[in-house]
């Protein structure tokens, strides 16, 4: 332990400095009371272009995202950079589609998705499938944040189960306290760190490997060596269409996640969002050259560390730290990964917490909560999930966080065509849409729990390729179960409405208008809800 | 953001025929056999690698565009 005694000193002090500031958060441009979700779960619904960029970077490039991305190249090279084309094509794609929600849910004072569908589609039934499906993707997904704390504290050497308890126990008191104004802040050193520590390493790690040429060579070299003909430093004919399909998959799901929804409602006006589309491909150059810390990894001969017998390929990057850095560079690169789970942990809680109040909460439990009941009982759920996130870590394989995880990402999928398309037509009936959900649902647990993965000693949920063959093709082609599952719901969702359009099935109303999709800060009705919200 | 409060909402669009170019970088980067290749390399990153941090590029210019002219369309 001692002979990593300044990379922990200095991993500790900037871990305390960023917790004092999680505190005071709660009086950063201190509203009269934090006592409505307005205030305690969207930050007052006023932060500008900047606070948004952190926010909005903070939380959809998590502490995971920086360890398990080269890790992934570490082990099989190409495909695991399908995160790069996933972060690039996301923001246009979405560009349009968010200052829509943006509108609508400012108009009518929606905190979650599922409020949106509530209201779009007139179905509880419906909403509540949303927001299940919702708490489901988002809870093994906080979970994994823990993960990229427990890969930097192995490496350090620090054992035992107590620090990863006390971070996140202080991580749930800031929270609690301060709500989203916490991640908000923190967010700024954050980054910082992490811009910091890449910069610092795309430089100077090369110049001790011998250049970016020789670091792509010893990759290459690696794969060559081993027997399995799916790695490699460049794609091949089979999984090619996985890599595609992943990745438009992956880009389609990013913001159906209630955490990136909560990022973009906190947000003042339209115009900081679409600033933001311009914007945030920065943090998308940030994870393409922190992917290549994978290669690097392989070119300066680390091997993962070994528990029990089982490689933890997490960590792979801290070690590559440790071994190239000096000692308190290398607690300034741990405190980047520790502080950079904090953020997303904070605001994937509250999105959970949000989800639970306003969808099952005040659906279901007590109708006419005030803003001060729901700011209480969100403050509450946001406690309980963080909680049962770290009993999942202690309890349960780690493995199992990073399978529902995988399971996560295809779930989300399946609130497409109620969330996005809902926010441009009315057209799907609310039938067809919860049966296309059920279908879409069965179709990509069917499917997940079919592809097998001997490198992890796993014969179900072994990962997202799917082989094409399983469906009786004569070919060895992979593709991303959740796109696939998507399509049978997309089916499903159309076959089912005209069905139940013939038979005059009763539809729900739609408590929206086409202009409550076109509002914009200033506009009387945005205002008139802002007023109505917290006094 | 200076929009003076009124009770006639002001007729707003998010349609435009630019949004079309948006397309261009979410169709070019899941183009595989653009990029799927070793050489040229480029400071020592083979094709496949640079290519694809280039394309970022294309996402932001394709994204600013679109604002930029949407923001002078709507006259704010």
């Amino acid at each position: 332990m001692s002979e990593h005694l300044t990379e922990i000193i200095v991993f500790t002090i900037l871990f305390a400095v960023v917790s004092g500031m999680g505190f005071v958060a709660a009086r950063w441009r201190r509203p009269d009371n934090l006592a409505s979700l307005d205030e305690w779960g969207l930050g007052g619904r006023k932060f500008g272009s900047w606070v948004t960029w952190f926010l909005v970077g903070g939380d959809l490039y998590t502490a995971y995202t920086f360890v398990a991305v080269p890790a992934l190249l570490y082990g099989a090279g190409a495909t695991g950079f399908f995160a790069l084309p996933y972060t690039v094509i996301t923001y246009p794609l979405v560009f349009l589609v968010l200052i829509r929600l943006w509108s609508v849910a400012h108009v009518h004072g929606m905190v979650t998705p599922a409020d949106f569908v509530r209201a779009r589609f007139g179905s509880p039934t419906l909403a509540l499938l949303i927001a299940i499906t919702g708490l489901v993707a988002t809870m093994p997904y906080i979970a994994l944040q823990l993960v990229g704390i427990e890969a930097v504290l192995k490496t350090m050497g620090v054992t035992g189960d107590l620090p990863l308890i006390i971070a996140f126990a202080i991580l749930a008191a800031y929270t609690y306290q301060s709500g989203l104004r916490a991640p908000a802040l923190i967010a700024f050193v954050k980054d910082a760190l992490i811009y910091l520590v890449i910069l610092v390493a795309i430089i100077y790690i090369p110049s001790q490997l011998g250049g970016w040429g020789s670091i792509f060579d010893a990759a290459k070299s690696k794969f060559a060596a081993t027997p399995a003909v799916t790695d490699g430093t460049l794609l091949n004919a089979n999984n090619q269409l996985q890599y595609i399909t992943l990745a438009f998959g992956s880009a389609m799901a990013l913001f159906l996640y209630p955490h990136s929804v909560t990022g973009v409602l906190a947000a003042r006006n339209r115009g900081v969002i679409k600033r933001n589309m311009s914007a945030l491909p920065a943090y998308s150059l940030l994870l393409g050259l922190i992917a290549l810390l994978g290669y690097m990894a392989i070119a300066a001969g680390i091997k993962p560390i070994t528990t029990n017998g089982k490689a933890d390929a997490n960590t792979v990057v801290p070690q590559l730290f440790d071994k190239v850095f000096p000692d308190w560079f290398a607690g300034v690169t741990y405190a980047a990964i520790g502080i950079g789970a904090l953020v997303p942990a904070a605001i994937m809680s509250i999105a959970a917490a949000n989800l639970f109040t306003r969808n099952i909460y005040k659906e279901y439990i007590k109708r006419d909560a005030t803003d001060a009941q729901e700011a209480a009982v969100s403050k509450i759920a946001s406690l309980v999930v963080k909680i049962g996130a770290v009993l999942v870590i202690l309890l349960i394989d780690p493995q199992f966080s990073i399978d529902l995880q995988l399971i996560g990402g295809v779930i989300i999928l399946q609130t497409l065509p109620s969330v996005a398309l809902g926010l441009y037509t009315r057209w799907f009936h609310r039938a067809g849409l919860i049966a296309g959900w059920a279908a879409g649902m069965t179709a990509g647990m069917l499917m997940l729990y079919n592809i097998a993965n001997p490198a992890i000693n796993h014969a179900h949920f072994g990962g997202s390729a799917f082989p094409l063959a399983k469906l009786g093709l004569d070919t060895k082609i992979t593709i991303y179960a959740g796109f696939l599952a998507l399509a049978v719901n997309l089916i499903v969702a159309v076959t089912g409405t005209m069905i139940a359009r013939a038979g005059k099935l009763a539809d729900g109303g739609d408590a929206t208008s086409p202009t409550d999709y076109l509002a914009d800060e200033g506009d009387p009705r945005v205002q008139k809800i802002e007023l109505s919200g917290s006094h | 953001m200076t929009t003076p409060p009124s009770e006639e909402r002001p007729a707003r669009s998010d349609r435009s025929p630019w949004n079309w170019l948006l397309l261009v970088p979410i169709v070019i980067p899941l183009l595989t056999p653009l990029y799927n290749a070793e050489e040229p390399r480029l400071f020592g990153f083979p094709l496949f690698y640079w290519l694809q941090l280039a394309f970022i590029i294309l996402g932001v210019t394709a994204t600013t565009i679109v604002y930029q002219v949407g923001k002078k369309r709507s006259g704010r």
